[in-house]
């Protein structure tokens, strides 16, 4: 009998940071969320696609997707559904607000300690801050043992998970027990696309404030179903120590933001004869760019 | 990261038809699908949405996988290998995505797994394939062939076929043979009925068979024998897991390479009857052209398409005298000339589909119940619309890809007769278009009684009914002149023999399609403004290439016939 599992997919809305146009920044130097898009985090989109993968594999298998952040954040569970997630939850709560990552992977294990779930996939790292840390602080927290930068979950027995990572100078092939947390790497398979029944099926999810707020056009009866709603959950679903989240929990402080605008200085002209070639090295020592 | 829905406005306007509401309202039946499956919309406004929802899957994926492919297919085409054929390695990508995108079967009613959408996504759905890829349009488009079965085949064959589509299973229509290519009546390949085991065998030959080596195959075939003419021919479904049905060769093609043309011999194959006996061309092959010819018009439509997008970029980017090429009067006059075309053949696409949806959904109803006296006049009415506007659209789009291909590649200069850039190979994807299911020639054949029988001319006449604001009274008085032009024209040919209506036919029928083109233009433009560019533009040059036919035909005695016939007397010599 093949067994089925428990998966939480951690996910990130992050604004699309690959289209930089002119007004991806604002003159205080913070990101101008409103001129870029908010998507899925590409790479939490691999981690999702290696736990669908493991779902066809192992039928009974559950995906769930947990990511943290404003109500818009449903945005991404939805997304979730659409590719074949069978559910998902909102963290989100005025207390998690100003979360670093150290604050904001406490939140992810203490949901993740209330949802118990036996393999745990994030992407490896955020396009918004590139940080790489949360996967793996999740872990710590949760006491799981971690591997990162996976390109394949390649098979589970016996309890335990093989996976093939992405190195620097090649790859490596790891076995693990479970629980345990993976971050997925960017080489891995992409997604699956969204499948037109799950879209149709799944459009009217939202949660209770999506409901309440009559922004959305809403199809009342339809929201009856209990796969439509989509739970939110805030410090008091959770527990834990009120000081470890958002601000308070946050060591990390912003000292300053600067705007670096890329200028190209005046060019140079050098010929290939040996003194030329002597000053510029000279230069590029001086200048502490070699050497 | 390109969504080919999400990016062209045009495709989202066809949603806001007035007319969308009654088709929904056809299809769904009082939503009595939305308690059996969870899918299913339950007012019209919830399944307009999932068209559009299900719109931008199938456009990101035309854009992100489709398109992205189109340039490896194009040069690596399909193989063929031990009578087998093997799709190129992004053709077969093509096709998984699709299949795990559950856009296979749309068509189809949820029964059998499909999302029983209107035929207007559906013919959208073509439309944004070809633009990414006009070969792939093909391998996507032959689930027509579902649809065939939907409406003939018994329930038996239905339950064994259909539930497959969604799954990806791949279709084929095999009708040509060597000897039978326009003239489907002189089709050989035999089917005979064994008494014993009660089972059809086919034998023969088939060739020029898009995607033939498909799962799932129809078949036309003669079942009487000693007949010679078309009805004699039935019509046959053939699972490729019944063995029997060997590739011979692949062609090598100018074009749609990606798409695979096989050559067919069929030895002692298995296959089941479709319907009734006798009633393989005349009836379920007519039928299943139809759709054809529609989903060519929407190739058409999605290759033109392409070729504006191409020339607008590098008519923007290259610059010669100083400035970008796009600032001088030639190029931008071609570049508008080619947008009008190909917002003018959409519209004729849309127009003709919405037609064939409302007939067809009545059709399905018919099997439920019996229709009330209205509905069937009403059903009659769309389906007259929907064979008149068929052909006219197949004739029109297919042409206007081949000259926006052409213009396109005007445009980019030289560098689009070198191999760099995607213009060459939609130029040579277009030419196809004219040609398959049946030629413009053919096209002609079929428009040329709705103008004799002053079916196009009542067409005009309703459109001309249509309310326009104020500032469109001018545009409209215009088109008004052209359809009296028209009708002019009409009464200098009746009464006159056939070869001399032959002869001039492609003429009317392309006058009546510039009028009808005009007239929904203009329709186009009263609940969206930004059509009144290509509008205009389209009008006069309609006015101009109307001028020039009247002309031809008023000012042509029936004496000068004898310089076309001398042709007829001239060979090739070699010297």
């Amino acid at each position: 009998m093949t067994k089925a599992f428990k998966i939480v997919v951690l996910a990130k809305q992050v604004p699309d940071t690959r289209n930089v146009g002119k007004n991806a920044m604002k003159e205080d130097g913070t990101v101008n969320r409103a001129a870029l898009p908010a998507i899925f985090n590409p790479e939490d989109m691999n981690a999702l696609e290696q736990a669908l993968r493991i779902k066809d594999k192992f039928p009974g298998t559950e995906v769930l997707l947990l990511t943290m952040g404003p109500g818009r954040a449903a945005d991404i569970i939805r997304e979730g559904f659409f590719r074949g997630a069978d559910g998902g939850v909102l963290l989100t709560d005025r207390k998690f607000a100003g979360a670093d990552t150290l604050a904001t992977s406490y939140a992810l294990s203490m949901a993740i300690r209330k949802i118990q779930p036996d393999i745990i996939i994030a992407g490896r790292q955020a396009i918004d801050g590139d940080t790489a840390q949360v996967g793996p602080q999740v872990a710590e927290k949760l006491e799981y043992p971690q591997i990162t930068y996976a390109e394949d979950i390649m098979d589970i027995k016996g309890g335990k998970i093989t996976v093939k990572r992405r190195l620097e100078r090649g790859i490596e092939i790891v076995k693990s027990t479970m629980p345990v947390v993976i971050t997925v790497h960017a080489t891995a398979p992409d997604c699956r696309p969204r499948n037109a029944k799950q879209l149709m099926k799944f459009k009217h999810a939202r949660t209770l404030t999506e409901e309440q707020d009559n922004e959305h056009n809403s199809y009342l009866p339809l929201y009856t179903m209990d796969y439509l709603k989509i739970p939110e959950w805030g410090v008091n679903d959770i527990g834990g120590d009120e000081k470890n989240y958002g601000l308070s929990g946050s060591p990390t402080k912003v000292k300053k933001i600067e705007n670096i605008v890329f200028q190209a200085k005046e060019s140079k002209k050098l010929t290939s004869s040996a003194e030329d070639i002597e000053l510029l090295m000279q230069e590029l020592i001086s200048s502490h760019t070699i050497g | 990261m390109a969504n080919f829905y999400k990016d062209n406005k045009d495709l989202k306007f066809q949603f806001s038809h007035p007319l969308m509401n009654k088709i929904v309202a056809l299809k769904e039946q009082d939503f009595k699908d939305s308690g059996n499956f969870d899918y299913a919309p339950c007012t019209a406004e919830d399944a307009i949405d999932s068209y559009q929802k299900v719109m931008e899957i199938m456009g990101e994926i035309c854009g992100d996988v489709i398109a992205v492919n189109a340039e490896e297919v194009d040069h690596s085409g399909p193989r063929h290998e031990n009578g087998r054929v093997f799709y190129a390695s992004g053709t077969q990508q093509n096709q998984d995505v699709l299949t795990q995108a559950g856009l296979y079967g749309m068509s189809l009613p949820r029964e059998f797994g499909g999302l029983n959408f209107s035929m207007v996504p559906y013919v959208m759905a073509a439309e944004l394939v070809a633009r990414a890829d006009a070969g792939f349009a093909n391998i996507w488009g032959l689930q027509d062939c579902a649809e065939t079965i939907h409406e003939y085949a018994s329930e038996e064959i239905k339950n064994e076929f259909l539930p497959r589509i969604q799954c990806g299973s791949t279709c084929s229509m095999d009708l040509t043979e060597p000897d039978a290519g326009s003239d489907l009546q002189a089709v050989m390949l035999k089917a005979s009925y064994s008494e014993k085991d009660g089972k059809w065998y086919l034998n023969g030959v088939k060739r020029f068979i898009t995607n033939g080596d498909a799962e799932i195959k129809l078949v036309l075939a003669r079942s009487e024998e000693g007949t010679t003419d078309g009805r004699g021919l039935s019509y046959f479904v053939y699972d490729k897991s019944w063995g029997g049905v060997t590739v011979r060769r692949i062609e090598n093609k100018l074009g749609i390479k990606g798409s695979p043309t096989c050559e067919l011999v069929f030895s002692n194959a298995p296959a089941k009857l479709v319907g009734d006996r006798k009633l393989g061309l005349i009836k379920y092959v007519m039928s299943l052209m139809n759709g054809a010819r529609l989903g060519v018009g929407a190739q058409s439509v999605g290759i033109s398409e392409a070729a504006y997008r191409e020339a607008l970029k590098y008519a923007h980017e290259r610059a010669q005298f100083g400035k970008p090429i796009i600032q001088f009067p030639a190029v931008y006059e071609m570049l508008a000339v080619i947008k009008a075309k190909l917002q003018a053949s959409r519209t004729l696409l849309y127009e003709t589909t919405r037609f064939v949806d409302v007939y067809k959904a009545y059709g399905f109803i018919a099997e439920d119940r019996k229709l009330s006296p209205e509905e069937r006049t009403e059903s009659k009415q769309y389906q007259k619309l929907a064979d008149m506007f068929t052909p006219l659209l197949k004739l029109m789009s297919s042409e206007y890809s081949n000259q926006n291909a052409y213009d396109s590649l005007q445009i980019h200069g030289g560098s689009g007769f070198m191999k760099d850039y995607p213009i060459e190979r939609i130029f040579r994807d277009a030419r196809i278009t004219t040609i398959y299911e049946g030629t413009s020639q053919l096209q002609v054949v079929a428009a040329q009684r709705y103008v004799t029988n002053g079916s196009y001319l009542a067409q005009m006449r309703e459109y001309e009914k249509v309310a326009v604001k104020p500032e469109y009274e001018l545009l409209k008085k215009e088109i008004a002149e052209m359809t009296d032009q028209f009708a002019k024209a009409m009464e200098l040919i009746a009464g006159k023999d056939n070869e001399y209506i032959d002869f001039h036919a492609r003429r009317l029928v392309e006058m009546a399609g510039h009028i009808i083109m005009s007239y929904l233009l203009l329709i186009d433009c009263q609940s969206d403004e930004s059509y009144a560019a290509s509008a205009e533009i389209f009008i006069g040059k309609s006015k101009a290439w109307n001028d020039e036919r009247f002309s031809y035909i008023n000012n042509f005695s029936e004496c000068r016939m004898n310089s076309f016939l001398a042709v007829k007397g001239e060979t090739v010599t070699e010297a």
